[in-house]
C-alpha cells in the first residue's frame, strides 16, 4: 500500500497520544510510590522523594505471603493449562474430526463469560462438593479461564504445522506416541512457551476469579484491592510498580521467544521465500 | 473440509486404509477430552449449580430443598432492573467509545506502520498482565483531589479543581482503559484481512475515502469488529472493579449487586437467581453474535503482509 508521509506522521502522532494516555496511570503510580508523605499530594518537593516504600514492600512478611500464594496459583495454572492446551490445540487445529467446529466454539465460551460470575459459580460448586477453598481451588478457577487462551495460542502454531512431517514419520513406521513426542511436541514448543508466559501473567494479574475462590489464602491483587478501597498505604503503589516491572520483564522474555522462533522458522524454510 | 483431507496413502498401505480413516476422528476426540473434562467439571457443573441454587428458598445454603420461584419474584419486585440497565448502558458506551478510539489505531497498525506496529502491540499487551486494580488505582491517584492532574493545574495555572472521580464518565474511562486491548487486537486482525488490492482498486475507480471505508474496509474487517465488540461488551458488562474503584457508590452495576448478595447480604439463592438472569442475557448476546462469523477465518488465515 502506498503511504504518504503526512498519513504516516498523523497516525504516528495519534498512536503516540493513545500510548501516552494509556501509560498515564502507570506514571501516576510511580510518582505516588516515590512520595515520602503518608498521604499523597502532588506536586511534592524532590527532597520528599524516597525509596523507603520499596524497601518496606520487599521486607514485608505480609507481601511475601501474598506473592507466594499468587506464584503458586500461577505455576499450577500454567502447568495445567499448557498441558491441556497442547492436546486441545491439536483437536482445534490439526486433526479433522466430526465435532471440531462445535469444539472450536466451545473453547471460546469461558472467554466470553463474565469472570466474576464464573468465580461465584465455582465458589458455590466447591461449597456444594464440600471442598474448602484455598489457593489450589483458585488454580482450578484460573485454569478454566486460561486453558482456552493457551489452546488458542498453541492452535496458531498448530495451524502452521507441516502435516507432511508427521506423515513421513508415520510412513517410516513411527508409532502415534513417537510421532507426538518426536515431531509434534518439538514443533509446537515455541507456541507452548508463549502460552506458558501468557498463562503465568494472566493468572498473576487476575482478580475477579481469585476474589471468590482463594478462600483463606489471599492473592496479591486481592490484597491490593482491599488496600485501595479502604485503608490506603503508601506501600500499595510501590508493590504496584514492582508488579508492572515484573510484567514488563516477562513480556520482554516473551518477545525474545517469539523473535527467536520466527527466526528459526525462517531459517528452516529458506526455499519458501 | 473434506476436500483438504490428506491424500490416501499409496498401494502398500491400502490394506490398512479403513483403520487410518477412523484414526483422525478418534484422535480428535481423544485430544479434546482433557479440555472437555475440565469444562464439564469447572464450567458446566458450576453453572448448573448456580441455576439450581436460584430456585432455593431465600437465605439458605443447602441445595437440597424444594425449589421455589420466590427469588425471581423478588428480583422483579425490586429495583434490580436498574442495575441491569446500568451495566448494559456502561458496557454499550464502552464498546462505542472503544470502536471510535481503536479503529484508526488498528488501521495504522495493520496498514501503515511497519516496525512501529510491533512496538505498539507490545506496549499495549504489557498492560494486560498488570492487575487491572493497579492500573485503575493509577487513575485514582491521577484524578483525586490534589492528585497528579489537580496538583499540576493548581501549581502551573493556579486553577483549583475538585476531585474528578466518582461520576459516570470516569467509570466509562476506566472500562475503556482496561478493555482497550480486547478491542484493538481483534480490530488489527480484522483489518489485516482487508486486501490492499481491493482498496487500491476502489480508489482507482474514483471512490472517496469515506466510500472506501464504508464499502471496503468496514465490511471486510467486520469479523474483527464483531469479535472485539463482543469481547469488550461481555467483559465490561460483568466488570466489578471499575465502578467500585473509580465510581465510588455512584453507580451500582449488576456484578456489584450479585457480589453483595453473596457477601454482605448472605443471600446466596437471590444472588444465584440474579446471576442466572445475567448469564442468560450474556449467552443470548454471545450466541447471536457467534453464529454470525467463522472464527477459523480469523485465526487460520495468514495475515497479509
Amino acid at each position: 500500500m502506498i503511504v504518504t508521509r503526512a498519513q504516516k506522521t498523523g497516525f504516528s502522532l495519534y498512536a503516540g497520544l493513545v500510548l501516552l494516555v494509556f501509560y498515564f496511570p502507570v506514571f501516576c503510580i510511580i510518582v505516588a510510590s516515590l512520595s515520602k508523605k503518608r498521604f499523597f499530594s502532588f506536586p511534592y518537593a524532590t527532597s520528599d522523594m524516597t525509596l523507603k516504600w520499596y524497601a518496606d514492600a520487599a521486607s514485608s512478611a505480609q507481601v511475601h505471603d501474598f506473592v507466594g500464594v499468587s506464584l503458586r496459583i500461577a505455576a499450577a495454572t500454567a502447568a495445567a493449562s499448557v498441558a491441556i492446551g497442547f492436546f486441545s490445540a491439536l483437536a482445534y487445529a490439526r486433526y479433522r474430526w466430526r465435532g471440531r467446529q462445535t469444539f472450536q466454539r466451545l473453547v471460546l465460551l469461558p472467554l466470553f463469560f463474565p469472570q466474576s460470575v464464573l468465580g461465584l459459580a465455582l465458589l458455590m460448586w466447591f461449597n456444594f462438593l464440600d471442598v474448602t477453598t484455598a489457593w489450589w481451588t483458585a488454580a482450578i478457577a484460573h485454569t478454566v479461564w486460561i486453558a482456552p487462551i493457551t489452546t488458542l495460542i498453541i492452535s496458531i502454531q498448530a495451524y502452521g504445522l507441516d502435516e507432511s512431517l508427521e506423515e513421513a514419520a508415520r510412513d517410516m513406521g513411527a508409532s502415534r506416541w513417537q510421532i507426538l513426542r518426536k515431531i509434534t511436541f518439538p514443533l509446537l514448543l515455541p507456541g507452548m512457551i508463549t502460552a506458558t508466559c501468557f498463562a503465568v501473567l494472566l493468572s498473576w494479574g487476575n482478580f475477579a476469579l481469585s476474589l471468590f475462590t482463594t478462600g483463606a489464602d489471599s492473592a496479591l491483587p486481592e490484597w491490593l484491592y482491599a488496600r485501595m478501597t479502604s485503608g490506603y498505604q503508601p506501600m500499595v503503589p510501590a508493590v504496584g510498580v514492582l508488579n508492572v516491572i515484573l510484567a514488563v520483564l516477562l513480556v520482554l522474555a516473551l518477545f525474545s521467544v517469539v523473535h527467536w522462533s520466527n527466526r528459526k522458522a525462517r531459517a528452516a524454510r529458506p526455499a519458501a521465500h | 473440509m473434506n476436500a483438504a483431507a490428506p491424500q490416501p496413502p499409496p498401494e502398500p498401505a491400502a490394506a490398512k486404509k479403513p483403520a487410518r480413516e477412523l484414526a483422525p476422528a478418534l484422535l480428535g476426540l481423544l485430544s479434546a477430552s482433557p479440555f472437555g473434562l475440565l469444562m464439564l467439571f469447572g464450567f458446566v457443573a458450576p453453572l448448573l449449580c448456580v441455576v439450581w441454587f436460584g430456585f432455593m428458598p431465600p437465605k439458605t445454603f443447602s441445595l437440597l430443598q424444594a425449589p421455589t420461584l420466590e427469588n425471581y419474584r423478588t428480583i422483579f419486585d425490586q429495583t434490580y432492573f436498574k442495575s441491569i440497565l446500568w451495566s448494559l448502558g456502561l458496557a454499550g458506551g464502552t464498546v462505542l467509545v472503544l470502536l471510535v478510539i481503536c479503529y484508526p489505531l488498528a488501521f495504522a497498525m495493520a496498514k501503515i506502520f511497519r516496525g512501529g506496529a510491533a512496538f505498539v502491540t507490545y506496549a499495549i499487551a504489557t498492560s494486560l498482565f498488570v492487575s487491572e486494580n493497579i492500573r485503575l488505582f493509577g487513575w485514582v491517584i491521577g484524578f483525586m483531589k490534589k492528585g497528579v492532574v489537580g496538583g499540576t493545574l493548581a501549581a502551573w495555572f493556579d486553577l483549583q479543581i475538585d476531585s474528578l472521580l466518582y461520576n459516570v464518565p470516569v467509570i466509562i474511562l476506566g472500562m475503556v482503559y482496561v478493555y482497550l486491548p480486547f478491542m484493538l487486537f481483534p480490530l488489527v486482525l480484522g483489518l489485516k484481512m482487508v486486501p490492499d488490492q481491493v482498496r487500491e482498486a476502489a480508489f482507482d475507480l474514483g471512490a472517496s475515502r469515506w466510500q472506501v471505508f464504508r464499502r471496503v474496509d468496514l465490511p471486510l474487517s467486520m469479523p474483527g469488529v464483531l469479535i472485539g465488540s463482543l469481547l469488550v461488551f461481555v467483559l465490561s458488562v460483568g466488570a466489578i472493579s471499575e465502578a467500585k474503584i473509580l465510581g465510588g457508590q455512584k453507580v451500582v452495576t449488576i456484578a456489584a449487586d450479585i457480589e453483595s448478595e453473596f457477601t454482605y447480604a448472605q443471600n446466596w439463592p437471590l444472588g444465584s437467581a440474579i446471576s442466572t438472569l445475567f448469564i442468560a442475557l450474556t449467552t443470548v448476546v454471545v450466541f447471536f453474535a457467534l453464529g454470525r462469523f467463522d472464527l477459523e477465518k480469523l485465526l487460520g488465515k495468514k495475515p497479509s503482509e
